[in-house]
């Protein structure tokens, strides 16, 4: 199963290169990773997205804990949570294939962030589900290029990771 | 103010402040500053090893013998390389080091200066943590935080890499008298309401089974084992890791359990219906296929200050997570308090079915052999030395033979690498047992295999005037590798014999050591003797032992602990 699991680690050198580490050291899957300094500049928040048996996830959730740079972490996928990515694609536009993609990206609720001749660059954001879902609904013929950020979440509601 | 110190100054001040009184170290080019500041004081001894990977072993006997943090002090580059050998072997077995390494200079760094390598990112995955200092004013603080995290919850070795001009720079130095970091608090207490839940479970057992492990002996717990073994009268098995927190010549102890465990041990293990698990970890050596051991309904405490050892290999049905010392007082005190008494019916019963299992004497060996029995060497051994000597073992047969035979009553009397499994690790680890320990004996139980992998040790015990018994138990095969040859891979000894040995009795009086050679049964005892006899020597002992001899009972890999193979 598909788990989004926030983790604060201490902003230090390195210290994503424990996780990462962790990961591949015992085999555990990696999805998606994201991570950035929060608003304490002592503090970053990563955000991993894996998949694996209960067991695994336990086993992922524990060792994560045992790294001496983690400081807290909780598994979003536990409770109600809301949870965003960011997508940039790079497409052909041409002839009928622009107005097509105007639609689609409304449709979406996307953006339209760059503009040449011959190309569009979309900006879409979403839980990563939607992202997927605008990929499937576009020639991938056209796609040249696609950049995506990783899912990003929070707890809904009261439920929040802090120190 | 304080007057300012160089970094080098700062790093041995926090070993002096941290009480460290022997490190094992090599110098070089990143940490001949160090050097030079450790040159000018005399409370902290150097102790020159002749490689990296001995300086870590080293350390760790220190560590394992002693519960202080071993330190080893290694230059860059190769150094580090070296070393990393020793340092997996004492993080795969929890023991609490600290290394120093040398780096380049700061400037230097990612310019693949001579002897760099990225040593924070090569030895990451096998340390607990570890540091790279940037800047001297950090040094001091690192060190307390390097000392404190070695120390303490599961213990492990942390590696401090200091820049040869970090080492240069001055600051004012300030050691703390405690770190506290907020991402690092080890849970000590157990949870109270799981300890009630398992003391329940306890006092309803019928079949119960106490299985120690290296958490008992690391957090200096064996008296209480013992108070809550004794209390309750059941039977008790230790890890090879946790050989000697249980009393080995205590009625309760039913023996090693695990691969090379003996029959009563793996079988109680096996049908008991209350486990109780002590700082242990369902390691793969010690439960066989885990499939196999869910094949029998049980119940199972699980007591261990790393949450991530509980429920990793096997699901418990009561984990409680807090040191096993502090966990086990708690349990005592409650079944003391307690009106309730266990199934005394139940466990006599118990008892009898472990006794049957013991008539089956799964560790005998034909004593009436004209070849030296490699099994017989050991138990002369304990007896030539009272089963008062420090063991350390390298890995193989020997190692398992060791284990079986030397009957254990004291923690950290037993050094072995069982988790990494690293030949080359007796000697040197030998050396830091006697270090700390001037007046014990101590014994290096090895193979002509394994001796070979840091024979060149010889010379630092020449230096230190060391005088280690290595009882060499020489079948001219690296035996472990033969024994699965035989059994699995159909007789075809691929490599694994031991040609053009050297002499090595020669080889130890070269060294200034006294090498003997023994060669028949009647001759073991007496070699012991004058061995032992020589108090201030190194006494090589080359046991010419029978070369077909197999380690036994053996739990074949993949199978349960109930299906091993008997003599």
């Amino acid at each position: 199963m598909r788990h989004i699991i926030s983790i604060l680690l201490e902003n230090e050198a390195g210290a994503l290169s424990r996780v990462a580490g962790l990961f591949s050291a015992r085999g555990y899957n990696i999805e998606s990773l994201s991570v950035a300094p929060t608003e304490d500049p002592t503090l970053s928040r990563m955000t991993l997205v894996t998949s694996g048996s209960e067991d695994v996830i336990e086993q992922i959730t524990k060792q994560l804990n045992k790294l001496i740079e983690v400081v807290k972490l909780v598994d979003l996928s536990d409770g109600n949570h809301i949870e965003r990515e960011l997508m940039l694609v790079k497409v052909r536009a041409i002839g009928s294939a622009r107005e097509e993609f105007k639609r689609l990206v409304d449709i979406f609720r996307g953006n339209i962030v760059d503009v040449t001749e011959k190309t569009y660059t979309i900006e879409l954001t979403g839980p990563s589900t939607k992202l997927d879902a605008l990929l499937e609904a576009i020639d991938r013929s056209l796609v040249m290029e696609i950049a995506r950020t990783g899912a990003s979440g929070l707890g809904r509601g009261e439920r929040s990771l802090t120190i | 103010m304080n007057a300012e110190l160089t970094g080098a100054e700062i790093a041995i001040r926090c070993l002096q402040e941290e009480g460290v009184t022997h490190i094992f170290g090599y110098p070089g080019g990143a940490v001949l500053f160090i050097y030079d500041e450790l040159f000018k004081q005399d409370k902290v001894k150097h102790i020159l090893v002749r490689h990296e990977q001995a300086a870590l072993h080293a350390a760790d006997g220190y560590a394992r013998s002693s519960n202080k943090v071993g330190v080893a002090l290694v230059t860059s580059g190769p150094g580090v390389t070296n070393a990393v050998t020793g340092i997996a072997t004492a993080y795969m077995d929890s023991i609490p080091l600290v290394i120093i390494s040398g780096q380049v200079p700061t400037a230097a760094i990612g310019q693949d200066a001579f002897q760099e390598v990225d040593t924070v990112g090569i030895t990451r995955p096998c340390v607990k943590h570890n540091f790279l200092v940037k800047d001297v004013a950090e040094l001091a603080t690192t060190m307390k935080k390097a000392f404190y995290i070695a120390s303490s919850g599961r213990p492990g070795p942390v590696l401090v890499d200091i820049p040869k001009d970090v080492s240069q720079h001055k600051t004012a130095f300030h050691y703390p008298a405690s770190v506290s970091l907020r991402s690092y608090m080890p849970v000590v207490n157990g949870n109270i309401k799981q300890i009630k839940k398992a003391a329940q479970m306890i006092l309803g057992a019928k079949r119960p089974m106490i299985y120690a492990g290296g958490g008992v002996i690391l957090d200096d717990a064996a008296t209480e084992l013992a108070t809550f073994t004794r209390m309750l009268d059941f039977p008790c098995t230790n890890t090879l890791m946790g050989l000697g927190a249980y009393p080995a010549t205590d009625r309760q102890f039913v023996g090693m359990l695990g691969m090379h465990g003996t029959y009563e041990a793996n079988m109680a293990m096996q049908y008991c219906d209350v486990l109780i698990a002590v700082g242990a970890r369902f390691d793969d050596r010690v439960i066989g296929n885990p499939k196999h051991f869910y094949s029998e309904d049980r119940k199972i405490i699980h007591i261990d200050i790393d949450p991530s050892s509980i429920s990793k290999r096997v699901k418990v049905d009561v984990p409680i997570v807090g040191s096993v010392s502090q966990v086990l007082t708690e349990l005592i005190n409650l079944l003391k308090a307690s009106k309730e008494t266990g199934d005394t019916h139940a466990l006599q019963e118990w008892w009898k079915q472990i006794e049957q299992w013991r008539a089956r004497d799964c560790l005998k060996y034909d004593r009436a052999s004209k070849i030296i029995k490699p099994q017989m060497v050991v138990e002369k051994l304990y007896e030539v030395t009272q089963g008062d000597a420090f063991i350390t073992s390298d890995v193989g047969q020997h190692q398992m033979w060791a284990a079986q035979f030397y009957k254990f009553d004291k923690p950290r009397r037993w050094i072995n690498s069982g988790g990494l499994g690293t030949m080359g690790f007796g000697l040197p680890a030998a050396m830091g047992v006697q270090m700390i320990n001037p007046d014990a004996m101590v014994a290096c139980v090895t193979g002509e295999a394994s001796i070979q992998m840091c024979i060149q040790e010889l010379s630092t015990c020449k230096q230190y005037h060391l005088p280690i018994k290595i009882i060499s138990l020489n079948n001219r095969y690296m035996g472990m590798v033969r024994q699965w040859q035989e059994f699995f891979h159909g007789n075809r000894y691929a490599e694994s014999y031991m040609d053009a040995l050297p002499d090595f009795v020669k080889l130890a009086e070269s060294y200034g050591h006294v090498g003997m050679r023994i060669e028949k049964p009647e001759d073991i005892d007496g070699a012991l003797k004058e061995a032992f006899n020589l108090r201030d020597r190194l006494v090589f002992m080359d046991f010419v032992t029978d070369q077909t001899e197999n380690v036994f009972p053996m739990v074949p890999g993949g199978k349960g602990l109930s299906e091993m193979i008997l003599v």
